[in-house]
């Protein structure tokens, strides 16, 4: 169980129910549980599409693309069932938010694809949980049963002649079936391989029937917006960036911890207020804002606002929210490379320039950090980046060649200083082990 | 689960991890008995287990260690743990030990950032971990699986 953490600048709407016992459906209910899904059952779908809309809700996920305009793409009438799908595959490496969700409010996130169901017409919804998360399915287990044995999900809910079901699904360990299409892939029992789009999945998703896919801490948000209304969420955060953040501070920090804060929260301070700074007396070296996949920032970067426009202008992204802080005894060359042997790992291998390029750039990487680097090897490893961008089927491609331009090319001078058989500096002893190679 | 999902095959993710946490590793027997419930062919089966990093067609220990060594536990000392756990096991990265007792896999991200370094034995998380703590849940694991 992991541990919670509070600031006094934080603004508590998803995390609102943390630590109160919520995972028992009668104190969700107390704790104004299931209000929002009653409220959605009077409401036109169109309505709470577009209170979803005015809320400024982007997706939680890492895209950050408007959640009520995704829903407004499903059509209205369909020959196939409709589904909604919960993307709790959560593995993008610094982020550890839906697991807090599942643990502490899971009937929120229930509640969430309920409402989501309501909106585009679906009479059932899935909750895909990582394998790895064992101990969160077995509280989404329990709080599906539990609704059901209330009346809440199945025939009739609420008396109001409409049926909705709720299903969890597992996953066993693939960073790739985060990705929307690889995650219906595996949902359909299937290897996580990316589609072609189009057609998206809002036209033929799920068994080819049209499908929502919305992030954990989306759908959590949800409830809380068709309770307190779109423009109450709109508020709370920066233009066009609605409500709040589940921030997942991790790496060389003195309280790293996930933290709900207002959507354009000021990076520095996350860090040094928040996250109580350095410890150690260290300096910061890079923050790598968004998880694994987005381009780091240095220092003199950091003065921004986290939403998903400001970072975006800092040349990086706001991505999964998940904060990993840097400080100055820690390798750059190491750090990328060991960014690239996840990548590498988790490439499915489906697109020439994700499966050779994610390759290439752990061999080059593993090369440099043990000291046999070539000047021009730097230049390849930046043009090889470069040409996996938008060239692959899923995003993956993007995510291990984003993160390797901007290592690259902000800290050039510290892989130069690896060049001509030297050894890291920043390895104990001067002594460079070979990185454990995983299969 | 079967009855959840309008095509027998979606439930083949999640049964097969159930089955493997009962038997410790997909045998072929476990295949062929899945294979045939699904509908599927055991190539079809095999295809997919191969693709998903928790799904094992060998034996591993009675507790499989977990270590992770993504980037927010690597800046916080993942790597000597990992080292540690290498030594103080015997073994190395997919390696189980002699007696059965212990397997050792260095992972990737398991969700556990902001509580770093961790490791997950089985699906059980110990995080904040310092080596002095490793040694502690790997010798109260040791006692219970020698039990």
């Amino acid at each position: 169980m992991a541990d919670l953490v509070s600031h006094p600048d934080e603004v508590k709407i998803v995390s609102r129910r943390f630590g109160q016992g919520a995972t028992n459906l009668e104190r969700y209910l107390e704790l104004d549980g299931y209000k929002a899904v009653q409220k959605a059952l009077a409401m036109e779908p169109d309505a709470i599409v577009n209170e979803v809309k005015a809320s400024g809700l982007r997706g939680r996920g890492g895209a950050g693309f408007s959640t009520g305009m995704k829903w407004s793409f499903v059509p209205k009438q369909s020959a196939k069932p409709k589904y909604v799908l919960c993307n709790g595959d959560e593995s993008e490496p610094g982020t550890c938010k839906d697991r807090l969700i599942f643990e502490h409010d899971p009937h929120s996130v229930i509640e969430g694809v309920m409402i989501a169901g309501l909106a585009v017409g679906a009479k059932s919804g899935y909750i895909y949980i990582r394998g790895e998360y064992r101990y969160l399915s077995i509280i989404m287990q329990k709080a599906i049963r539990d609704a059901y044995a209330k009346g809440i999900l199945g025939k009739n809910i609420f008396g109001s002649g409409r049926d909705f079901d709720v299903y969890w699904h597992g996953g066993a360990g693939a960073y790739e079936v985060g990705e929307e299409s690889a995650l219906m892939e595996s949902l359909e029992g299937k290897r996580g391989i990316p589609r072609v789009r189009p057609p998206f999945p809002a036209v033929a998703g799920l068994w080819g029937g049209p499908t929502v896919i919305n992030n954990a801490e989306t759908l959590a948000s949800v409830p809380h917006i068709i309770l307190g209304g779109g423009d109450w969420f709109a508020k709370i955060g920066t233009p066009k960036n609605g409500g709040t953040r589940l921030f997942c501070l991790s790496g060389n920090l003195s309280k790293p911890g996930v933290y709900e804060l207002p959507m354009g929260y000021n990076l520095k301070k996350m860090i040094y207020n928040v996250g109580g700074g350095i410890p150690n007396g260290r300096g910061l070296k890079a923050v790598v804002p968004g998880g694994s996949s987005t381009p780091c920032l240095t220092p003199d970067e950091i003065d921004i606002a986290m939403d998903f426009d400001s970072v975006a202008k800092a040349g990086s992204m706001l991505g999964s929210g998940g904060v990993v802080v840097l400080d100055d005894a820690q390798c750059i060359v190491k750090f990328a490379l060991r960014t690239m042997k996840f990548y590498q790992h988790e490439s499915c291998g489906w697109c020439i320039p994700c499966r050779e390029g994610t390759d290439w750039l752990k061999k080059t990487l593993t090369r440099f950090h043990a000291g046999g680097g070539l000047k021009k090897d730097i230049d390849n490893m930046q043009y090889l980046s470069e040409n996996m961008l938008g060239r692959t089927f899923c995003p993956l491609g993007d995510a291990a060649a984003m993160p390797t331009i901007a290592f690259v090319k902000k800290f050039r001078k510290e892989f130069e200083d690896h060049l001509e058989g030297r050894p890291c500096p920043f390895e104990k002893e001067g002594v460079v082990e070979q990185l454990p190679v995983l299969a | 689960m079967v009855r959840h999902y309008p095509t027998k095959r979606s439930a083949l993710v999640p049964t097969l991890l159930y089955a493997q946490d009962e038997t410790g590793y997909l045998s072929d027997e476990v295949i062929a008995e899945i294979a045939s419930r699904l509908d599927l062919s055991e190539l079809e089966v095999r295809n997919v287990i191969s693709y998903y990093s928790m799904l094992t067609t060998k034996p591993r220990g009675k507790f499989n260690v977990q270590v992770c060594t993504n980037i927010s536990c690597m800046v916080r000392g993942a790597e000597d743990l990992f080292d540690h756990c290498k030594k103080k096991l015997g073994i190395g990265h997919k390696g189980t030990t002699a007696d059965g007792v212990f397997s050792l896999e260095e992972v990737e991200c398991i969700g556990a950032c902001s509580w770093a370094p961790a490791a997950q034995v089985n699906y059980d998380f110990h995080e904040n971990l310092t080596i002095e703590q490793m040694d502690r849940v790997l010798d109260e694991y040791k006692r219970k699986g020698t039990q």
